[in-house]
């Protein structure tokens, strides 16, 4: 079920120069949630921010209440939360939206791009914790882009592109030389990340038979499916991507 | 105790204070944060007789203090709603009203007579003022003898509590509201959104897909206020104010320009528990000021 409530501010780590872990926490119990799941945090006190704004679940802790959140500044919202300090109210409506599918003893590929890599550690330990097989590649601009690459470690073979060619194979993801292997087969890609490189990837997956679920980020008012407006063409017509998604069977899309 | 029960024409609201069309869903996306029965009235999602997809993506853009969207009506179509979700919403404990659209006055008076059979709706919002829809919708909202035409034929056809909403893009909002009275209107809601447009200057491009957009939120408070007053003045049929509404004092400040009841809106995708928040704010406002009634309150404006 979802809730609104106040949680405090336990920490801000800046990772780089643009993005930050939020980390939250309270005094009740958090909430179930899932990987893949969201909350719509109000940013209070700046004139020019109006509406929440949507983040994926970094990661959680249960024994201390606390929720995190990969913050990559991009407008007045994202900068604003940035400066907030230790100890300050935030207001949070969570969780939100569906979650993403979990097998077991499977071979899979998680692929993030740029801040699209937030929900795949929680999703990452999930898969883990079932047998899964665990590929995860990771594409940035530069070396200073690529994150978490310590925590993906413990979850399976981690790989990754970065555009001025710093750190891993240069480029962008999906010319990551893996996608033209010969033994390339997973049972099911994951995807999170601009949406021109969640197409590439899921016309990969499409062309070689693997089904894809792809984390969709779309503007949205409420987050709960009211204000329709974070809609998403899917081969059943217009969906909420807040509610119906964020996460998609990439074949049920129109792409 | 304060008494906060308004009546608005044959409807006895338990409280002033309802959600706008647009921005509750049907009350049931809400019930995580508060019981919908605590509400005065529910106007639920616009209502058209066909399906519609709505307008493409993208539909909002935030702006200073609001935001602007280009949702075009999107809904599953009457029969839709009578099967799956009236079912679902009709013993909330307050009223249900039906926000009706249609591209052609035939269109409007169909969708009314099957609203009509509808035991627990016990009213209709007549929008005569989406922005959002290529035809109809505002088209009638803007002049006199569009508006008259269309409430007219849906009088004929409803004995209900028709409510018609009017559009604020006009140049006389006050002559507006006497054309719909004097067609047959039992209440009016205002305002609507305001037309708007928004651009990003790096692209040179139209942040909404449909270029233009109804804009809402506080930003457009003080003009939403203004024509509640003027139309307040010049009609004998109750009002409903809306326009920006994000607390108590905006409530009541609706109320004294001579709203009856007011419709929370956009501030419902901000903090979705508002609406209650709301009616405590009336309540202890009422008790600060001494007053036993909330119908004393409406048009009490003292200039």
């Amino acid at each position: 079920m979802k809730r609104i409530e106040d949680l405090s501010v336990k920490n801000i780590s800046w990772l780089n120069s643009n993005s930050y872990v939020l980390e939250l926490s309270g005094t009740k119990a958090i909430p179930g949630i899932l990987p893949g799941n969201f909350a719509e945090i109000r940013v209070d006190d700046h004139p020019g921010v109006f509406l929440r704004r949507p983040f994926s679940y970094l990661d959680l802790d249960e024994k201390t209440n606390s929720i995190s959140f990969f913050v990559k500044v991009v407008g007045k919202g994202s900068q604003k939360l940035g400066t907030l300090a230790k100890g300050d109210v935030v207001n949070v409506i969570h969780p939100l939206g569906n979650a993403f599918s979990i097998p077991e003893n499977k071979k899979v590929l998680i692929t993030g791009g740029g801040s699209g890599i937030a929900p795949f550690i929680m999703l990452g330990r999930e898969l883990k914790s079932r047998g899964n097989e665990i590929t995860i590649i990771t594409g940035g601009r530069s070396s200073e882009d690529i994150l978490f690459s310590k925590e993906f470690k413990a979850y399976g073979e981690v790989l990754c592109t970065t555009e001025d060619g710093s750190l891993g194979e240069k480029g962008i993801l999906t010319e990551h030389s893996i996608f033209t292997k010969d033994n390339f087969d997973f049972d099911l890609i994951y995807s999170c990340g601009p949406e021109g490189m969640m197409k590439a990837v899921a016309k990969i997956a499409r062309d070689k038979g693997i089904p894809c679920e792809a984390s969709l980020e779309h503007l949205m008012a409420c987050g709960f499916g009211v204000c329709l407006c974070c809609i998403q063409e899917t081969t059943e017509g217009n969906q909420c991507v807040c509610t119906e998604g964020p996460v998609f069977n990439t074949n049920d899309l129109t792409w | 105790m304060v008494d906060l029960s308004i009546k608005i024409h044959k409807l006895e609201l338990k409280n002033p204070v309802a959600t706008a069309s647009g921005t509750f869903g049907y009350g049931e996306e809400f019930t995580d944060f508060f019981d919908p029965g605590t509400l005065g009235a529910i106007f639920i999602k616009g209502l058209t007789l066909r399906n519609r997809d709505g307008n493409p993506y993208p539909r909002m853009a935030e702006t200073a203090s609001g935001m602007l969207n280009a949702v075009g009506l999107q809904n599953k179509g009457i029969e839709h709603f009578i099967e799956n979700i009236y079912p679902r919403i009709k013993n909330y404990n307050t009223h249900i009203i039906a926000n009706v659209n249609g591209s052609t006055v035939e269109e409007y008076i169909a969708l009314t007579e099957k609203i009509n059979e509808l035991e627990h709706i016990p009213a209709i919002e007549l929008n005569i003022s989406c922005p959002n829809v290529k035809e109809g919708g505002m088209a009638f909202g803007v002049s006199c003898p569009s508006a008259i035409a269309v409430t007219d034929a849906v009088r004929k056809v409803y004995d209900k509590t028709l409510i018609v909403k009017l559009s604020p893009n006009v140049t006389d909002i006050a002559e507006m509201a006497l054309a719909v009275e004097g067609a047959g209107a039992d209440a009016i809601s205002l305002v609507n959104t305001f037309l708007g447009m928004a651009i990003d200057a790096e692209s040179k491009k139209p942040l909404l897909s449909t270029i233009t957009g109804g804009l809402s939120g506080p930003c457009i408070k003080p003009i939403a206020l203004r024509m509640v007053w003027q139309v307040y003045k010049v009609v004998n049929i109750p009002v409903f104010g809306m326009g920006g509404i994000m607390n108590a004092a905006d409530a009541i400040e609706f109320i004294l320009a001579g709203s009856s009841a007011i419709q929370v809106g956009t501030a419902n995708f901000i903090d979705p528990q508002i609406p209650l928040k709301i009616i405590q704010g009336i309540e202890e406002y009422m008790e600060r000021q001494g007053v036993k009634n909330v119908a004393d309150l409406v048009g009490a404006l003292e200039d």
